[in-house]
Formats: structure tokens, sequence, C-alpha cells
């Protein structure tokens, strides 16, 4: 089975992330960047699958230069090879310009399947996998927290606010993780040597056969008109309980009328 | 005016999600509001009341055991088909995991643009979002095609506003393309008369000071007295305390209730990022230094299992 696992760097949610006051898109300059959190989950999963069935697992992204410590970093972990989308003129592309150069980039590798996270910490829109399975026109098991494979065919429970769903498909299909699903292991010292000398491909847009004006800020679908800094919430009152701390909070809840 | 179409979200058990009916208060302001049922056969009729309660003025029913029976792809090429044919000034969806799928497909579809997790809309399609845990404000616009967006539950206040809405019935074309992903089962777990995390208006939240499965019946108790849902941190979820769909931040739920009460939590970065927008918050943590402290309106320092309990009974006391 080969699988095309999706990975996006993303600024670190641990720290302070901004936007650039020039053209509104996420600060990476200033940023600690990382791979996406859930996308590790992603690169996991599909390394389970290649342990039990074979096959081979490559990384596909599509980022800026600087996204090429993020693709190591998943190398570490085990996967075969990658594939990095890099062009200046993908630069403010919105989702639904994304998803149509991944699309682009997946069908020349013709996976049988395609692991992503759930979301992304950026953004957390939550909705390239559909996008790319609506293009694709295969199937999309979203939301996973569970992947069972037998032959060719797939099925993920899917956790819903009242419970959960079994969902089926077949491959060839796009499958979105959550980090319910396993534990992603450490990259191993023979690893993260191994990851530097596999290959790593770049492809243009030219190379996909995607029209820059149909990308980036020139093809946006959707723009960021202006941003700001939320005030930072401050804090009220701050008792110590001296054996009425519960009585206390209780009469605050009274003054706001939550009792 | 122009119709402005809201996606209805209902439970099997509870009917129409409250987030449902913020967004028919919503699309009051934009347009005529038009209720589109995606669901079984029976389904519109058994919502009817409560979306003309709300403003609805008309009800799309797209009914068909092939709806509920597939993931998603279907709902989206149903709307996709009403939005062409009706043309209206808006869509909106609640921005939960479905809402989010079908909106993306929808955009895919009509090569339109998408906005996610939007808490207010204009009447000129301007959008704002919260992003990166709650710290920055961000006005955006669809700029091609219509304002197609994903509203988070408990942006705004539901009014009624009753009227008797039509029913019009949308006749239901999928492909064979659109049934790849068959739901084989539905299963419902535990959760007995809580109100739902995202939409709860009080919500207590239990973090790894809590210490276990069994003493989260303590978190549960103090949600039950208010009324609220129950929700848990990461460190939480990850030691097995309580269920991973109730996590509250970065990588679990986002919620904004009128209450947060944070018990055992130290208040990280990625915790706030679920709960930042929260009315009052109010938290319990015998560590002084605790983050947490510094967003809530009132703190105490001290050990839960020894404040929630005295809560508890004085709260029961005042009732
Ligand atoms: C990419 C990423 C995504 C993440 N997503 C999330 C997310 O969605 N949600 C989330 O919550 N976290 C998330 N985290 C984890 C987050 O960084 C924290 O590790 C987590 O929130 C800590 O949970 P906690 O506050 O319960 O535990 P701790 O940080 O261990 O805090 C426990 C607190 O309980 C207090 N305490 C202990 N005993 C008592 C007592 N008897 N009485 C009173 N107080 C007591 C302690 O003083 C301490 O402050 C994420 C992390 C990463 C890297
Ligand atoms: N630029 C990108 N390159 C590679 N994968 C991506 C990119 N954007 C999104 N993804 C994948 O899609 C998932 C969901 O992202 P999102 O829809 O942005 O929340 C992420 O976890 C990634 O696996």
């Amino acid at each position: 089975m080969n699988i095309v696992v999706l990975v996006k760097q993303v600024p670190d949610s641990g720290a302070e992330r901004n936007l650039r006051s020039d053209d509104n898109t996420v600060d990476r300059a200033s940023a600690n960047n990382v791979i996406n959190e859930m996308d590790e989950y992603a690169i996991e999963e599909a390394l389970k699958i290649q342990e039990a069935h074979g096959g081979e697992v490559t990384v596909l992204t599509m980022g800026p230069e600087s996204a090429t410590e993020a693709i190591r970093k998943a190398l570490s972990m085990g996967p075969d090879k990658a594939v990095h989308i890099v062009d200046d003129a993908l630069r403010g592309s919105c989702a639904v310009a994304t998803s149509k150069v991944l699309a682009a980039a997946i069908r020349q590798l013709n996976p049988d399947l395609v692991i992503c996270g759930a979301e992304s910490t950026d953004g957390r829109v939550q909705v390239m996998p559909h996008m790319l399975a609506e293009r694709l026109g295969i199937a999309a098991l979203t939301g996973a927290r569970k992947l069972t494979i037998e032959g060719s065919t797939l099925t993920i429970e899917r956790q819903t606010d009242e419970g959960y769903e079994v969902v089926t498909a077949s491959t060839p299909a796009v499958v979105s993780v959550w980090d319910t699903i396993n534990e992603p292991r450490y990259p191993s010292f023979k690893g993260i040597m191994a990851a530097k000398k596999k290959p790593v491909q770049t492809l243009s847009l030219a190379d996909l056969g995607i029209d820059a004006a149909e990308v980036g800020f020139a093809g946006a679908t959707s723009a960021v008109i202006e941003h700001s800094k939320r005030p930072p919430r401050s804090g009220g009152t701050k008792i110590t309980d001296e054996g009425d701390g519960g009585v206390k909070l209780v009469e605050f809840l009274a003054t706001e009328k939550f009792v | 005016m122009a119709e402005v179409l809201v996606v209805v979200e209902a439970a099997q058990a509870a009917g129409v999600k409250k987030v449902t009916l913020e967004l028919l208060t919503l699309a009051r302001e934009l347009g005529t509001p038009a209720a589109v049922v995606l669901g079984g056969p029976g389904s519109a009729e058994a919502y009817r009341e409560k979306l003309g309660e709300y403003g609805a003025a008309k009800i799309y029913a797209a009914e068909s055991e092939e709806i509920d029976g597939y993931l998603v792809a279907p709902k989206a090429t149903v709307l996709a088909d009403l939005i062409k044919r009706v043309q209206p000034a808006a869509v909106l969806l609640a921005s939960s995991q479905e809402g989010k799928e079908i909106a993306g497909r929808v955009a895919v579809k009509l090569d339109n643009g998408v906005l996610t997790d939007v808490v207010a809309l204009e009447a000129d399609g301007t959008a704002t979002q919260v992003v990166f845990a709650g710290s920055t404000i961000v006005k955006s616009k669809v700029t091609r095609g219509l304002p197609l967006v994903t509203v988070r539950p408990n942006s705004v206040t539901p009014t009624p506003a009753p009227t008797t809405p039509t029913v019009e019935q949308v006749e239901v074309q999928v492909t064979d393309t659109d049934k790849l992903a068959r739901v084989v089962e539905r299963v419902a777990e535990q959760k007995g008369a809580r109100p739902e995390l995202t939409e709860a208006s009080v919500v207590v939240s239990g973090g790894r000071g809590v210490g276990s499965a069994e003493n989260f019946k303590l978190v549960e108790e103090l949600a039950d007295l208010l009324g609220g849902a129950v929700g848990a941190s990461r460190a939480a979820v990850d030691s097995g305390f309580y269920p991973h769909q109730f996590q509250v931040g970065q990588t679990g739920k986002t919620v904004s209730p009128q209450l947060y009460i944070a018990l055992g939590i130290s208040g990280a970065i990625q915790h706030r990022a679920g709960m930042q927008t929260s009315k009052t918050i109010v938290a319990v943590n015998k560590d002084p230094e605790a983050p947490i402290f510094e967003l809530a309106d009132f703190g105490v320092v001290g050990d839960l299992f020894k404040v929630v309990p005295q809560a508890i009974e004085e709260i029961r006391k005042r009732k």
C-alpha cells in the first residue's frame, strides 16, 4: 500500500504567534516553526500501516523553502522520501487554492492512501481532507480515532459529539486522524542520520501544470482585511483558601447571578 | 431581501442544536433566513416548529436515506446545487467538524471562498475570526463567490422571532462518488442530560489536578448543579480521567460559555486557546503561580478537594 502523508509546517502553538503587518500572512520569521502536531500522528499511522502491509511512505508538503526543516524531521521518523511543493507564487494561498495544488501533486504520486492530520494548529480550518477528496473524486474518512485495514477496505471510528461513527470505504482514500489514534514515535539517532540522505523532490507550480494566477494572493478566494492583537485578559480577584474558599467562590457566582 | 441559507444541525435525541438557532438569529441581520435540512426522511417535519420559532421563513427539506448513510459528501452536493439554484446572499453553517467539512467541499465545487470559526459577520460580508489561541482578531472576507461561513457556537445570543415557515422539498440527487464513505454504525456513548460542551452556557473543566477518573465525579457534580457541561484538559484526557470528546483547547473543543470553571488546570497556552473567550472565568488551583489565574475573574488558591465540596454544599444550601 503506497501512502502519501501530508505534513504542514506551522508556528509552534506553545509560543507567541503573529500575523505580519504588511500582508496579514503568518509571521514565520519570528516564529519557532514546527511540524503541525496532528501530522505527526498521521506519519505514525502511515508507518504502522507500512510495517503491516508494505509499500512506500512519501511525505508531501506545500510551503516555503524553510519547510525543509519540517520535512527532515518528518523523514527522521521513518518515511522513505518526500515531495516539497515550493514556489514564490504560492505565498498567500487560501485553502481552496492549497487544495488545488496538493491535489495535483497527489495525482502525480498516485497513492493508495493519503493520510493527514485532522486540522492544523495555525489555521484550524479542518477542511483540507474533504477538499482533497472532492477534487480527487475519492473517499474521505475524516476525524479517525482508529483505523483498520483489510485488503483494500478501510474502516475508521470517527469521534462525534454524541459518540462515534463507524465509517468504511475502499482505497484510494483520504484519511484524517486525531491525536487519539496512536502515540507518535520519537526519531532515533539512526533515523535522524538516515533522513539526511533520503530523497526530497521539489516541485514548482509549472511542474504541476498550475497557473500562478490561480494561487497565492492573485488567486485567493478570501482575504484578510486587517488584524489586531486582542487585549489580554487581566486577572480579577484572587483569594487564598482559608477554610472558606468554597463559600467565597459561591458568593462570587451569586453576585454574577450564576446561582 | 435575498435569502440567507442556514444549514441545520440537529442531534438524534435533542433535536435542533442551539447553534442553529444562533445562526438563524444572525441570518435575520443579513437577509431572509431559510433553513436547509439535510437529513433522513421526516427530519424537516420534526424540526419545523423550532426553526419557525427562530425566524426561518422557509425550510428547504432535502431528505433521503442517502444523506444519512454516507459521510458528508451527499450533503455537500445537495447544498451546492441548492446554492446554485437560489443564489442566496450568504450561507451559514455551524463551525463543527461536519459543518466545516460540508463548507470545504462546497467551496471546491463552486470555486468559492470559505471562512471558518467566524464569531461575527456583518451585512457586507466582513467576518471576524479569533486566531492563535485567542490572541489575535482577524477581519476577513470572501473575495470570490458568496459569503460561505462557518460560525462558532455561542457567538450570537439566540432570540426567537416566530413565523410559520413554508416547506419546500428538495430533490436529492447524489452521484456514486458521493457514496464512497459509508456510515456502517452510529454509536451513542454515555452522556446523560448534560448540555453539549460547545453549546453550554456553563462549563466546568477538570485537569491533571483532579487526579483520577473517579475524582471527576466531583467535577460532574458541580457541573450538574450549575446546569453545565463537563470539560477536561488534555493532561486529564491523556491520563485517562475523562473521554477525549470533552477535551477543551487547541486540539480539542473551543468553548465560549458565560461561565468557565477550571479545576486543577494550570492554564497552558494550548488550553487557553479553547476557553479564552469565555465571559467569566473562575479557577481553583493550589499553585498561586499557575498561569490560569492571569485570566481568571475569580481565583481560589487552594486544594480543589476542599474548595469544591464546600462550594457544592453551599450551592445546595442556597437552592
Ligand atoms: C500541540 C499541542 C496541543 C495541545 N492541545 C491541548 C488542548 O487541546 N487542551 C489542553 O488542555 N492542553 C493541550 N495541550 C497540552 C498543554 O500544553 C498542557 O500540557 C495541558 O493543558 C496541561 O493540562 P493541566 O493543566 O490539566 O495539567 P498541569 O499543567 O499538570 O496542571 C495541573 C494543575 O493542577 C493543579 N493541582 C494539582 N492538584 C491540585 C489540587 N488538589 N487542588 C487544586 N489544584 C491542583 C496544579 O497546581 C497544576 O497547576 C497541547 C499541547 C500541545 C503541544
Ligand atoms: N500546505 C500544506 N502542505 C501539506 N499538508 C497540508 C497543508 N495544509 C494542510 N495540510 C494537511 O491538511 C491537514 C488539515 O489542515 P487544515 O485543513 O489546514 O486544518 C493538516 O493537518 C495537514 O496534514
